[in-house]
């Protein structure tokens, strides 16, 4: 089918990567891929922040966009993107008088999937990954979308993938969008409580579905000099697909 | 406000004094750790858990939305047992009146329970002026009142404080020959309230919940304290908090099946007291006297707004156990008596300082208080709630101009991808101590690889 993609304003700024591997893999599940040019950023910053009527704008933006492009399902490679989509957009444009928005964004809802849940419904053969990785369990995918076991699923799916107990993989990672810049002594401190059982864990990896998260996590192992790298879900679905070829 | 340590502080300050003590964050860890599994297997052991916490919201709302008719009722029920009800619309107006009960009756001693409300009045500093001693009776209170220190936690005040802190502190008051061994200190400060409780003159307890249909205040405890405090002395003052209410028995079943559950793991606490008005004439004890002070202090302000389901809290203490900022932080981290996510909403709501305000920032948004709350109270989004009315009512105009700016860019995709590449090659170019101020805070900042950006990629039809 046609997937629209939704890159999310991270994969735009810093994580390119990762739009390429969820591009990769859905080709390779035999999806065309369509990311339309207006579609921007789903206004979580500014939602999170207080400021509603600055993230209506931006979210306005992108609803237009996807309305615009009919999607049969909108695939958004973050849990607290596609939370924001479609768990909080209806009162985010309710909470502007935008009633009109937020009738279309209830209607849209349905169609929004986040990555691991869209691959959850497909069937994944495939794939070599010899590794014992880690997975980082993102707030928003737990509390508002319930999606666990799907990305587990995903890389179980994989020859030679191993997944870690890890005791602390439920706890927030401490970024919280503008919190991680605004607290970041708690912020820096909620990370490394993580940090510390995952070493214990004996990962080689850490995975997870939302690249805000990971980039909290990276840069507090990159500054504790630990030697674990750290990837999307996406990233080791296609490398480890990769190998097939 | 008593127990202050936000006033001229901020919460970056308080936080980071708090993290750099390693020892109190094990503890916290601990303790909230150890406190919410329990929680964990009480609750599961109730098959329809789920149903009863939707059952409870509704019925804490509902009882809210018909506050006044209920709290009517309830000191109609009261009078009739021989209670006074006293009204008190603020903290001073409640600390005068208990002082004055206090006064008429000659009280020179009042032993206490533990009661967050009277904490929230400064009830203890007030009667003290008035020449009345206070003493906490509940034994994390009794130490931290010794201490002089801040409570770390509604329901363990004293968790920051370990037994060789204890023991030091009363060693100061029994000459300095106790141990640190725990029984020891237990049975010393166990003989020393037993004679507080024997000489007071005044009682002084909280409410966990009032019932309307009969006037019966409950009060949930695991130390005798509250039934010697509410039995021993001639006079008996309660406070509570005016949303502490249910109307019926029926509903106080309810309430109590989620409340000790949540709090502690407990199917029931270890005294459960409902208390239904003085001595009697065919009583052998209980207190001649009984008050009721009903608080507002801020409460009815939050009546149709927003921010009503703040008062369905029952103050439970689940939210501060899931917490992942609290664990970190403790109660001095939030600087006033209610910490946690209850804390961080409720406090700004009854205090309008900046310092209070701030507390909306002390959370990641996880989420976790709201799966937690046995009354199901979306904690989150009334903190969201509150940064919405701070950019609406307080935000400065350059911090307004910012966000409009970035809205103005990003709902522009041409805008938007310029920023997004300005951004990218920033971070590639730019030393990393300089990228972003407050992310070089422990953390490094990201590495975006070289490159084309993935909109570019993807016109460029790669594979």
């Amino acid at each position: 089918m046609r997937v629209t993609l939704v890159p999310t304003c991270v994969v735009d700024t810093v994580a390119p990567e990762v739009g390429v591997a969820v591009t990769r893999v859905l080709r390779r599940l035999g999806h065309e891929v369509s990311v339309p040019d207006e579609v921007t950023c789903c206004g979580q910053p500014a939602w999170n922040a207080g400021f509603a009527d600055a993230a209506a704008k931006v979210a306005g933006q992108t609803l237009d966009a996807l309305m615009q492009d009919d999607p049969e399902v909108v695939c958004v490679p973050a849990g607290s993107c596609a939370t924001m989509m479609r768990v909080y957009w209806p009162q985010l444009f309710e909470s502007v008088g935008d009633s009109p928005s937020a009738s279309r964004a209830r209607a849209l809802a349905e169609r929004v999937k986040e990555f691991s849940e869209f691959l959850s419904r497909e069937s994944l053969h495939g794939g070599r990954y010899e590794k014992k990785v880690a997975y980082h369990h993102s707030c928003h995918m737990l509390r508002e979308l319930h999606l666990e076991k799907e990305p587990i699923a995903a890389l179980r799916s994989l020859k030679g993938c191993q997944v870690a107990n890890w005791e602390d993989d439920k706890r927030c990672c401490g970024f919280g969008g503008l919190f991680s810049l605004k607290q970041p002594e708690i912020s820096v401190a909620m990370a490394d409580e993580k940090l510390d059982s995952l070493e214990e864990s004996e990962a080689e990896e850490l995975v997870g579905c939302d690249a805000s998260c990971l980039l909290q996590l990276e840069g507090r192992v990159t500054r504790r000099g630990m030697r674990i790298s750290v990837r999307h879900l996406a990233e080791v679905l296609d490398e480890a697909y990769s190998r097939d070829a | 406000m008593t127990h202050d340590l936000l006033t001229g502080t901020k919460l970056r300050t308080r936080a980071a004094a708090a993290i750099d003590n390693e020892r109190l964050g094990s503890v916290l860890r601990e303790f909230t750790d150890s406190i919410n599994a329990r929680r964990l297997v009480a609750e599961r052991d109730i098959a329809n858990h789920q149903e009863l916490k939707d059952a409870a919201r509704a019925l804490r709302s509902g009882m809210i939305s018909r506050l006044p008719d209920v709290l009517s009722r309830f000191a109609d029920e009261l009078e009739a047992r021989g209670v006074s009800v006293y009204w008190a619309t603020d903290a001073q107006e409640a600390c005068a009146y208990v002082t004055e009960v206090a006064t008429r009756s000659n009280a020179r001693l009042g032993v206490k329970s533990k009661s967050m409300v009277t904490e929230e009045i400064g009830l203890n500093e007030h009667l003290q002026a008035a020449g009345v001693e206070v003493v906490e009776t509940d034994l994390g209170e009794y130490i931290v009142q010794l201490a002089d220190e801040m409570p770390s936690h509604i329901l363990a005040p004293a968790i920051h404080m370990d037994r060789r802190d204890i023991a030091a502190l009363f060693n100061r008051i029994s000459g300095g020959d106790l141990s640190d061994v725990p029984a020891e200190l237990i049975a010393f400060a166990r003989g020393r309230l037993r004679e507080k409780f024997l000489q007071a003159d005044l009682g002084i307890s909280g409410c966990n919940f009032g019932v309307a249909e009969t006037g019966t205040l409950v009060l949930v405890t695991n130390e005798g304290n509250g039934r010697l405090v509410t039995s021993i002395p001639k006079v008996h003052v309660a406070i509570m908090g005016m949303e502490r209410l249910v109307e019926t028995w029926d509903q106080l079943d309810l309430m109590m099946t989620l409340l000790t559950r949540a709090s502690t793991g407990q199917d029931i606490s270890v005294y459960v007291n409902h208390l239904a008005g003085p001595r009697r004439a065919n009583e052998v004890d209980g207190p001649e006297e009984m008050h009721v002070v009903i608080v507002d202090n801020g409460r009815s302000n939050l009546l149709a707004t927003e921010f009503q389901e703040m008062l369905n809290c029952i103050r439970c203490g689940a939210c501060i156990n899931v917490c992942p900022v609290y664990r970190h932080i403790g109660g001095s981290g939030y600087g006033w008596i209610y910490s946690g996510p209850m804390g961080a909403v409720l406090t700004p709501l009854l205090n309008a300082s900046e310092e209070a305000g701030e507390l909306r920032e002390a959370s990641s948004l996880c989420g976790a208080c709201h799966h937690a709350c046995p009354v199901g109270i979306p904690l989150q989004d009334l903190l969201l709630g509150l940064r919405r009315h701070r950019a609406q009512e307080k935000a400065g105009r350059s911090e307004k101009a910012t966000w409009a700016a970035w809205a103005s860019a990003w709902s522009h995709p041409s805008t938007y991808r310029a920023s997004t590449k300005t951004a990218s090659v920033l971070a590639r170019i730019v030393p990393d101590r300089v990228k972003v101020p407050r992310w070089g805070v422990g953390r490094d900042a990201p590495q975006p690889p070289p490159g084309p950006s993935f909109r570019v990629w993807l016109k460029k039809g790669e594979r």
